[in-house]
C-alpha cells in the first residue's frame, strides 16, 4: 500500500513460452558456432565467431534484460557505452597494427 | 540582523536521527554530513600531501643528499602523487562539494541512494587507511611514483599490493558516487527543474559521473592485473616472458587521462557559479558551457596517448592522439572566452571567491596552454618526463582545481557552516597563494625547459638557483595555506551567523536556511526560472532568502 | 513539513533502481572490456600460437558450459516472469535452477583448471615454461579472465541467494521485485562476458 511508488510498466513483459524460443535459438546459435569452428575459413573464423556471440548477445540484451521493452534512455546508455568501448578497441588498435 | 527563517528552523546539524554523537556522523545517510564527513577527510589527507611536498622540496634545497637519500625521495614522491591524486584531486569536488549541494541545487530531499553514498564514504575511508598502513609493511613504501609502470612495479620489493588494493577500493567509492549522481540527476528534479534549468555544477557534476563509470573499471583492471603478476607472475606485462609493457601503458592511461577530466570538469561547475554570481550577469552561453561539459568527458576519453609519446607506440597511433588531443582543448577554451564574456559589463562584487577565480583563470589558462606544447609529438619528445610536465599538471590540477576548491569551501562556506568568514583575511591569503604558486611552479617550467627531469632527487649545479627559488616559493605558497585555513577554522568557531542567500544568488542553495534543514527544504521548491536569471530575482526568490 | 522523521520518506523509485544497476553494469563491461583490449593487442601479435595453445582447451566443456550459462540465463528470466504473474513457488524454482546451474558452471571449470595444472599448464609451472612466448601468454589471458569471469559467477551465486531469501521471506513479491530483476541484470552480465569469451578461447582451431 504505498504512495508514489514508480513502477516499470510490465505489460510487454514476454511471457513463459517467448522466453524459452529465445533460449532455443541461443542454444542453436551455440551449435552453429561449434559446427562453424571445424571448418577452414582461415581468416574469417574470428569474424564468423564473434557475429554469432553479437547475435546472440543482442537477444540477451534485449530480450532477457529487457531492454527493448524499458524506456528508450536505456538504449542509449547501452549504445554510449559500446560506442565509446568500440573507441577504444580502435585507438588501441591504431598502435599495436602499426608499429 | 540575523535572518528570522535561520533561527527558527532547525539545522541539519540539529537533527537528531537513530544514532548520537560521533555515530550519527559516521553512520548518517544524510547527504549534507556525509558531503563534510568527505571534506573533513580530504582536507586532512591533503595536508599530508602538502607536507611530503614540503619536505620534497626540501630535498631539492641542493644537490645530493639534503635530508634524505633517493629511496626515500622515490617513496616520497610516490606517495605525495597517490595522496593528492586519488584521495584529494579526485573524489575532490564532487565528493565534498556535490555530495552537500546537488540534491539541493536540484530541489531534491537527499540523493538516489543515499546509503550507497555512505558506503561511497565508507570505502574511500578505507582506502585511505590501507594507502597508510602499506607505507610500514614489509618492503617499505611504495616507490613506483603513482603511476606504477611496469616492469619495475612488479618487481620492486617494497610494498606494492596493499596501496594498489587501496586504490581499487578508492575507486570504487568513485564510481558508486558517479551511479549515484546519474541517477540522482535523473530521476530527483524537482518540479520545473528542467536539465536546461539545471545549475551548471549539476551540469558538470553529470558528466563527471559518466567519467567515472566509463573509466574507473580500467584502472580496476589495470590494478588488479599487476597484482596477479606480482602474485603469479603470469607473464601479461613481463617482456621475458612475451607481455607487453606498452599495453599496460594504454590501460592505465585509458583511466588516467579522463581522471584529470574527473579533477577538472567539476571545478569548472564551480566557476559557472561563482562567476555569475559575483558579476551578478546571466552566463554567456549556456548551452554551449553545459555541452562543453559532455564534450570534455567524451573527447577527454580518447586522447590518453598523449601520456605515451616516447613509449615505443607506432608512428600512426601518435599522431591520432596528437590530433585528438588538440581538439579536447576547444571545449576547455569555449569555456574560458564564456567565463571571461560573462564579466564583461557585469556588476562585479569582489570577494575569496571570486578572486580565487580570476587567479584560476590565469594559472588554468597557461596550464592548458602548456598542455598543447605536451601535446604537439615534436615538442613533447623533449620536455618529457621534465620539470615541464610536472609544472603543467600542477597548474591545471593546483592552480586549477586546487585552488576552485578553495573558492568552493569560501563560496558555499555560509551555506554548510551558518558562519562568516573575514574577507580581508581570506582576500590576502589568495594573494600569498597565488605569488608563492607561481614562484614555485612557473620556475618549474623553466626548469624543465633547461632539462631537469622529474623524480630526479640530484641535480646538475645549473639548475641549482632555480630549485632554491622554488622552494622559497613553496614556503610562500604553505604560510599561504596555512593563513587560508586558519581563518577558516576561527570563522567555525567565532565567524558571525551568515544569512541564507549572502551572495544573492538564484540558485536553490541560497533559497534555504544557512545550514539548511534536514530535508534541505522546509517547503516544496517549484522553479520558474533559470538559475542565473537575476532580472527574475524579486520574483524567484522568496523575502525570507533575499 | 514534519521535521521530527526518522527518515527521509523514500518513495520508493522502481525505475531509479533498474537505472543504478544498468550504470553499475556499465562499469563490469569496461572492467572486462579492458582485458579484450589486451587479447585483441596479443591475439593480433601472436596469431599462431594463440591457434595452436587453443587446440589444449576441452571444446566440449566449454561447450556444455556455454549451454549451462545459457540455460541459467533462461531460467533467471522466467523466474522473474513468475513472480510478475504472482507464482511464487515457480518463481523460487527457477531462481534455485539458475543456483544449481550456476554452480554446475564452475565445477566444470574446476574440473578445466585441474585438469590443466596437473598438466603443468599453469604460470610456472613446468610445461608452461617449454611453451612459446605467445602460448605463454595465451594461457595467461586464458586463466585470468576465465579466473575473473569465474569470480563473477561465484559473487552471482551469493546475490541470487540473497534473493532466494528476499522471495522465500516475501521481500520480493508480485507489487515489488525489482531487487530480483536487478539480480537478473547481474545475472546476464555474467552471462554475456562469456557468451564472448567463449569463442574467443575455444573457437579459435
Amino acid at each position: 500500500m504505498e504512495e508514489n511508488v514508480v513502477h516499470q510498466e510490465h505489460k510487454n513483459t514476454p511471457g513463459y513460452g517467448y522466453n524459452i524460443l529465445i533460449w532455443l535459438t541461443l542454444i542453436s546459435l551455440t551449435c552453429v558456432s561449434v559446427a562453424v569452428a571445424g571448418l577452414d575459413l582461415g581468416a574469417y573464423i574470428l569474424l564468423t565467431a564473434l557475429v554469432i556471440a553479437t547475435i546472440k548477445s543482442t537477444l540477451v540484451i534485449n530480450i532477457f534484460m529487457h531492454i527493448k521493452f524499458d524506456d528508450p534512455i536505456f538504449k542509449l546508455f547501452f549504445s554510449l557505452i559500446i560506442f565509446t568501448l568500440f573507441v577504444l578497441f580502435v585507438l588501441t588498435a591504431f598502435d599495436i597494427l602499426y608499429r | 540582523m540575523s535572518n528570522s527563517v535561520s533561527t527558527t528552523i532547525k539545522s541539519f546539524y540539529e537533527y537528531e536521527g537513530k544514532h548520537k554523537g560521533i555515530l550519527g556522523w559516521i553512520l548518517s545517510t544524510d547527504h549534507k554530513r556525509i558531503g563534510l564527513l568527505y571534506l573533513w577527510s580530504m582536507v586532512g589527507f591533503f595536508l599530508v600531501g602538502v607536507f611530503l611536498g614540503f619536505l620534497m622540496r626540501l630535498e631539492m634545497l641542493s644537490m645530493g643528499p639534503t635530508i634524505m637519500g633517493p629511496q626515500m625521495y622515490n617513496a616520497a614522491f610516490t606517495l605525495h602523487g597517490i595522496i593528492m591524486i586519488f584521495l584529494f584531486i579526485v573524489p575532490g569536488i564532487p565528493a565534498a562539494f556535490g555530495n552537500f549541494l546537488l540534491p539541493i541545487m536540484i530541489g531534491a530531499e537527499d540523493v538516489q541512494f543515499p546509503r550507497l553514498n555512505l558506503l561511497s564514504w565508507w570505502l574511500y575511508v578505507t582506502g585511505g587507511l590501507f594507502a597508510i598502513v602499506s607505507l610500514f609493511l614489509s618492503g617499505g613504501p611504495i616507490d613506483t611514483g603513482w603511476t606504477f609502470y611496469v616492469p619495475y612495479s612488479i618487481r620492486t620489493s617494497t610494498q606494492v599490493i596493499l596501496p594498489l588494493i587501496a586504490a581499487f577500493i578508492l575507486g570504487f567509492s568513485s564510481i558508486l558516487t558517479g551511479i549515484n549522481f546519474i541517477t540522482t540527476v535523473h530521476r530527483m528534479r524537482a518540479k520545473g527543474m528542467t536539465f536546461f534549468k539545471l545549475p551548471l555544477f549539476v551540469w558538470a557534476l553529470y558528466a563527471t559521473g559518466w567519467i567515472q563509470i566509463i573509466g574507473t573499471p580500467v584502472i580496476g583492471i589495470t590494478i588488479l592485473l599487476v597484482i596477479v603478476e606480482r602474485v603469479f607472475s603470469v607473464g601479461l606485462f613481463d617482456p621475458a616472458l612475451g607481455g607487453d609493457p606498452i599495453l599496460f601503458q594504454h590501460l592505465f592511461w585509458i583511466y588516467s587521462h579522463p581522471a584529470v577530466y574527473i579533477m577538472i570538469l567539476p571545478a569548472m561547475g564551480v566557476v559557472s557559479e561563482i562567476i555569475p554570481t559575483f558579476a551578478r550577469k546571466h552566463i554567456f552561453g549556456y548551452k554551449a558551457i553545459a555541452f562543453s561539459s559532455l564534450a570534455i568527458a567524451f573527447i577527454g576519453t580518447l586522447v590518453w596517448g598523449h601520456h605515451m609519446f616516447t613509449s615505443g607506440m607506432s608512428d600512426t597511433a601518435r599522431w591520432v592522439y596528437s590530433f585528438l588531443t588538440y581538439i579536447v582543448a576547444l571545449p576547455s577554451a569555449i569555456k574560458v572566452f564564456n567565463w571571461v564574456a560573462t564579466m564583461y559589463k557585469g556588476s562585479i562584487r569582489m570577494s575569496a571567491p571570486f578572486a580565487f577565480v580570476m587567479a584560476f583563470i590565469v594559472l588554468f589558462s597557461i596550464g592548458g596552454l602548456t598542455g598543447l606544447i605536451l601535446g604537439s609529438v615534436a615538442t613533447n619528445v623533449h620536455v618529457h618526463d621534465t620539470y615541464f610536465v610536472v609544472a603543467h599538471f600542477h597548474f591545471v590540477m593546483f592552480g586549477g582545481t586546487g585552488f576552485i576548491f578553495f573558492a568552493a569551501l569560501h563560496y558555499w562556506f555560509p551555506k554548510m557552516f551558518g558562519k562568516m568568514y573575514n574577507e580581508k583575511i581570506a582576500m590576502t591569503a589568495v594573494g600569498i597563494l597565488t605569488v608563492g604558486f607561481l614562484m614555485l611552479y612557473f620556475t618549474m617550467f623553466i626548469l624543465g625547459y633547461e632539462g631537469m627531469p622529474r623524480r630526479y632527487y640530484d641535480y646538475l649545479p645549473q639548475f641549482q638557483f632555480l630549485h632554491i627559488f622554488a622552494t622559497v616559493g613553496s614556503w610562500v605558497l604553505i604560510s599561504g595555506l596555512l593563513l587560508m585555513f586558519w581563518n577558516l577554522l576561527y570563522a567555525l568557531k567565532k565567524g558571525s551567523p551568515a544569512k541564507a542567500n549572502p551572495w544573492n544568488g538564484m540558485t536553490l542553495e541560497w533559497m534555504t536556511s544557512s545550514p539548511p534543514p534536514f530535508e534541505n527544504f522546509n517547503y516544496h521548491p517549484e522553479i520558474k526560472f533559470g538559475p542565473y536569471e537575476y532580472e527574475h530575482y524579486d520574483e524567484a526568490v522568496k523575502d525570507e532568502y533575499k | 513539513m514534519n521535521t521530527n522523521s526518522h527518515n527521509i520518506a523514500h518513495h520508493r523509485d522502481d525505475f531509479g533502481s533498474k537505472m543504478g544497476m544498468w550504470l553499475f553494469l556499465f562499469t563490469e563491461l569496461i572492467l572486462f572490456g579492458g582485458l579484450f583490449i589486451m587479447y585483441m593487442v596479443y591475439r593480433v601479435e601472436y596469431s599462431e600460437q594463440f591457434h595452436l595453445a587453443a587446440k589444449e582447451l576441452n571444446l566440449a566443456l566449454g561447450t556444455i558450459n556455454t549451454l549451462i550459462l545459457l540455460t541459467s540465463s533462461l531460467t533467471m528470466v522466467l523466474s522473474i516472469v513468475a513472480i510478475g504473474r504472482g507464482s511464487k513457488k515457480i518463481s523460487i524454482l527457477y531462481l534455485i535452477a539458475t543456483i544449481l546451474l550456476a554452480l554446475g558452471f564452475m565445477v566444470i571449470k574446476g574440473f578445466e583448471w585441474g585438469a590443466k595444472f596437473s598438466h603443468g599448464i599453469y604460470p610456472g609451472g613446468a610445461e608452461l615454461a617449454n611453451l612459446s612466448n605467445g602460448e605463454v601468454i595465451f594461457f595467461g589471458m586464458y586463466f585470468v579472465m576465465t579466473g575473473l569471469h569465474a569470480l563473477h559467477v561465484l559473487i552471482g551465486v551469493v546475490i541470487l541467494s540473497f534473493m532466494l531469501v528476499f522471495l522465500l521471506r516475501d521481500k520480493i513479491n508480485k507489487d515489488n521485485y525489482i531487487k530480483l530483476e536487478a539480480g537478473g541484470l547481474y545475472w546476464h552480465l555474467v552471462d554475456l562476458i562469456w557468451i564472448y569469451l567463449f569463442p574467443l578461447f575455444y573457437l579459435l582451431h
